[in-house]
């Protein structure tokens, strides 16, 4: 025979250990707490906060390493325009699922780190408000340009306009990138440089190809030449 | 009972008539939540519409990924390669663990018990999606499953912690056992409460725990064999049918979770190494063909209808909620019972607005 | 994989049904819907007792282009008119024998659709066939209690149909987002 409300005893000795186990075993803590502090300024528009790279790492590298918020555009070196990523290809405009992208592709074209002249985009806004951080625009760029960032602090007390992250905005580092997310872009860095790497031996294959076939050619024109003068006195 | 309720998992709405404290008349009201989603992925490559089924079952978005890309790849015939099938398998199973754990919380806390046994459970979910983040980059809208496979491969060390959050939660499992399965008040506040008859059941569709804990012994895992489950030995919990009540798909639901539990381990140990993402074609654009694909989701049977036509949209896109058809038998449940009991009764049928109203 | 059932016992039974190879389907006329629909349920072979998935289709009038090959071996590209038609598609399968999906379509028209109800023979068509009259406007013929499910009463339209317009009734507010979505409305954003 059972006692009468032993059922809620025992619920209550679960309780009790979990309630007494909480302060020795953070195992048991049913809350967490942040480690990481907010600025104290509250920003006036988007762009403003913060300013310097090395604000912006404080509150993005105490998440996880892996989490996704909102895109951003990559570039290679220290000025942000010169070594833009993104040629304005306006394939991630294309397969955005809410349409949060807008693109406008500049006139002119410009040389990029590598040398060669290629497009940049004059605008390229995202409209924060209604990107769902489904990180499709990641999948589907073919120049690795764009990215996902891991900042979620980008309350503005403007509601219209201040949603709207422009391109100057997007524009991060690849180091920030390294920084931020360690393993995503050490792959993705290696990844690119064996397709240049490929790329490079295909070319020089082909190369070499060539250069032999025209020896090849050069080598059957010389012993056509040489026999045609024997020929041309048959021929008279 | 309006739509900002707290009892009522989203928003959703009982036009109940009373005759004192008994349930004479129940009417259920929905569509606050719709965004006609099936409507918007007309107008949507297939990729693109992968995002939103995330968003039909927030709680568990790898299965809502998982049955749409089930439906896609039978339009399509790719093969999915083993790693990606044995991961899939391990979200998916996870994913029925946070959805099972969570429910019994929010069941628990309609029952009254305000609170102690839902932040316990999801103090156990926030580990789990502790490692859906790390693997797709999100806690809840994952989008992680393709075409083929899935986008990323885990990174280093999650299986690792993997393991360590499966072996624990057996510990965990049955310290909420003890807390909750013996408790006078769940007892006798849910048996007899909310009796559903198997008969009843089949006809009116319903499936998943539910249907289990009515009698029947169906579950699409093993029926369908979808994927690689046939290579895993586990059991389906289902009850001899005599009472249907809330008790038992309490109790069914917690002995799914053990048999989660058991899938888990044995695919974890059984993932080998490979790539985890077939050979989809660039643009996604099947043959003129219609395909039902469908998966056992933690509320039901989740099943996708596609009509391709050729183009890279698909023609008709129907997502067959499994927590609307169980919505049918609610009447049938309350006529006769309590006021309070109404709100048990829709605790344990287990709903999620975002289904329901897609 | 499911178990596929087999058709053809159907055909001869019920003539007036056809099978759709194309889509693996049985299109069955309406008068007999509700007969076939409970001897499916009933008889011993099928047992078809689940039904799964009530949904409807909707179909404008098109042009099909056909490759026919005629008697003296010449293949020629045929252009012909498909009539316009609403489906209503029903997934049927069997608990007890665990077989998998006879597919069951109800063919009618655009204009006035109406179809024979199967709630009464299984029950969970019931919200499901409200839906498919409340997003594609198809009256079910017998249906215990038809109205609006997930749009709210008063709504006027059917927002699934392929030919729905939606109404110009929007509050506008200033967003960001409105730049964009103007140039996707120009066309130029393609998807």
């Amino acid at each position: 025979m059972s006692l009468l409300g032993g059922g809620i005893f025992k619920g209550m000795a679960v309780t009790l250990r979990n309630f007494v186990g909480s302060y020795f075993y953070k195992d048991r803590l049913t809350t967490n707490d942040y480690s990481w502090r907010p600025t104290d300024k509250l920003p006036q528009h988007a762009g403003e906060y913060p300013k310097e790279e090395g604000e912006q790492l404080r509150d993005a590298t105490t998440v996880t390493n892996y989490s996704r918020n909102f895109p951003m555009l990559l570039h290679d070196g220290s000025e942000p325009m010169d070594t833009i990523r993104c040629v304005a290809c306006q394939i991630c405009e294309r397969e955005c699922p809410p349409q949060c992208i807008y693109i406008e592709k500049s006139t002119e074209k410009k040389e990029n780190a590598g040398g060669k002249p290629q497009f940049y985009p004059a605008k390229f806004d995202i409209d924060v408000s209604v990107c769902m951080s489904c990180q499709i625009c990641v999948e589907v760029c073919p120049f690795d340009a764009i990215v996902m960032n891991s900042q979620f602090e980008l309350s503005t007390p403007d509601r219209f306009g201040g949603l709207l992250l422009r391109r100057d905005d997007l524009l991060k580092s690849n180091d920030y990138y390294h920084n931020i997310h360690p393993e995503e872009a050490a792959a993705r860095d290696k990844r690119i440089a064996e397709e240049k790497a490929a790329k490079e031996a295909k070319k020089k294959a082909a190369a070499e190809a060539a250069r032999k076939k025209a020896e090849e050619k050069a080598k059957a024109d010389a012993e056509a030449s040489e026999g045609t003068p024997d020929i041309q006195e048959d021929a008279e | 009972m309006g739509p900002h309720h707290p009892s009522t998992h989203g928003v959703f709405r009982m036009d109940v008539k009373l005759d004192g404290e008994t349930v004479v008349d129940l009417q259920p009201v929905f569509g606050y939540l719709h965004r006609n989603h099936e409507k918007l992925a007309e107008n949507m490559s297939y990729l693109g519409s992968m995002p939103f089924t995330d968003r039909l079952d927030y709680f568990n978005s790898m299965t809502n990924n998982w049955a749409y890309a089930l439906a896609a790849e039978k339009l399509v015939e790719i093969e999915v390669p083993e790693r990606a099938d044995y991961l899939r398998v391990i979200m998916a199973e996870l994913t029925r663990l946070v959805n099972h754990v969570s429910l019994v919380g929010f069941f628990i806390n309609d029952l009254g018990a305000l609170g102690t046994p839902l932040l316990y459970a999801f103090r156990e979910r926030e580990k789990i999606l502790d490692l859906f983040e790390q693997a797709s980059g999100a806690r809840m809208m994952c989008n992680y499953f393709r075409f083929g496979g899935l986008r990323n491969d885990v990174p280093e060390g999650w299986l690792d912690r993997a393991r360590d959050v499966v072996d624990h939660f057996p510990v965990f499992l049955d310290e909420y056992e003890q807390l909750l399965c013996e408790n006078e008040i769940i007892l006798s506040r849910t048996q007899g409460v909310g009796c559903l008859s198997r008969d009843l059941a089949i006809s009116a569709g319903i499936t998943g725990p539910m249907l289990r804990a009515s009698g029947v012994n169906y579950d699409i895992r093993k029926v369908d064999k979808y994927s690689i489950y046939d290579r895993f030995q586990f059991r389906v919990p289902y009850t001899d049918g005599n009472v249907g009540d809330c008790y038992d798909r309490f109790m069914v639901r917690m002995l799914e979770m053990r048999e989660s539990i058991r899938i888990l381990k044995q695919a974890l140990d059984g993932i080998g190494d490979g790539p985890v993402l077939g050979n989809a074609p660039k643009v996604f654009k099947p043959k003129p063909a219609e395909v039902y694909g469908r998966v056992e989701a933690p509320k039901g049977e989740l099943g996708f209808y596609l009509i391709a036509d050729g183009t890279p949209k698909p023609y008709r896109y129907r997502v067959r909620p499994p927590s609307l058809i169980n919505l049918t038998v609610l009447r049938d449940m309350c006529l006769g019972q309590k006021v309070a009991d109404a709100v048990i009764i829709l605790g344990s049928i287990d709903i999620v607005l975002g289904e329901v109203d897609r | 994989m499911s178990h596929t059932v087999n058709h053809e016992s159907i055909l001869g039974k019920f003539p007036g049904t056809n099978w759709d190879q194309e889509a693996g389907a049985l299109i069955v006329p309406a008068v007999q819907a509700k007969e076939i629909a409970t001897w499916l349920r009933d008889n011993d072979a099928f047992l078809l007792d689940y039904c799964s998935n009530v949904t409807g289709v909707d179909y404008l009038e098109c042009e099909v282009k056909e490759k026919v090959t005629k008697e003296d071996g010449t293949v020629e590209t045929v252009t012909r008119t498909e009539p316009s038609r609403m489906d209503v598609v029903y997934h049927l399968y069997s608990m007890q024998k665990q077989t998998g999906p006879l597919v069951f379509k109800q063919r009618t028209n655009r204009e006035q659709p109406e179809v024979e109800s199967l709630t009464p023979v299984w029950r969970s068509c019931e919200l499901q066939e409200r839906e498919v009259f409340d997003l594609f406007g198809v009256n079910f013929k017998s249906h215990p209690d038809q109205r609006r499910i997930l749009m709210w009463d008063e709504f006027e339209g059917h927002p699934m149909r392929k030919d729905y317009t939606e109404p110009f009734d929007y509050e506008w507010e200033p967003t960001p987002h409105d730049e964009i979505l103007e140039k996707h409305q120009r066309g130029k954003v393609i998807v």
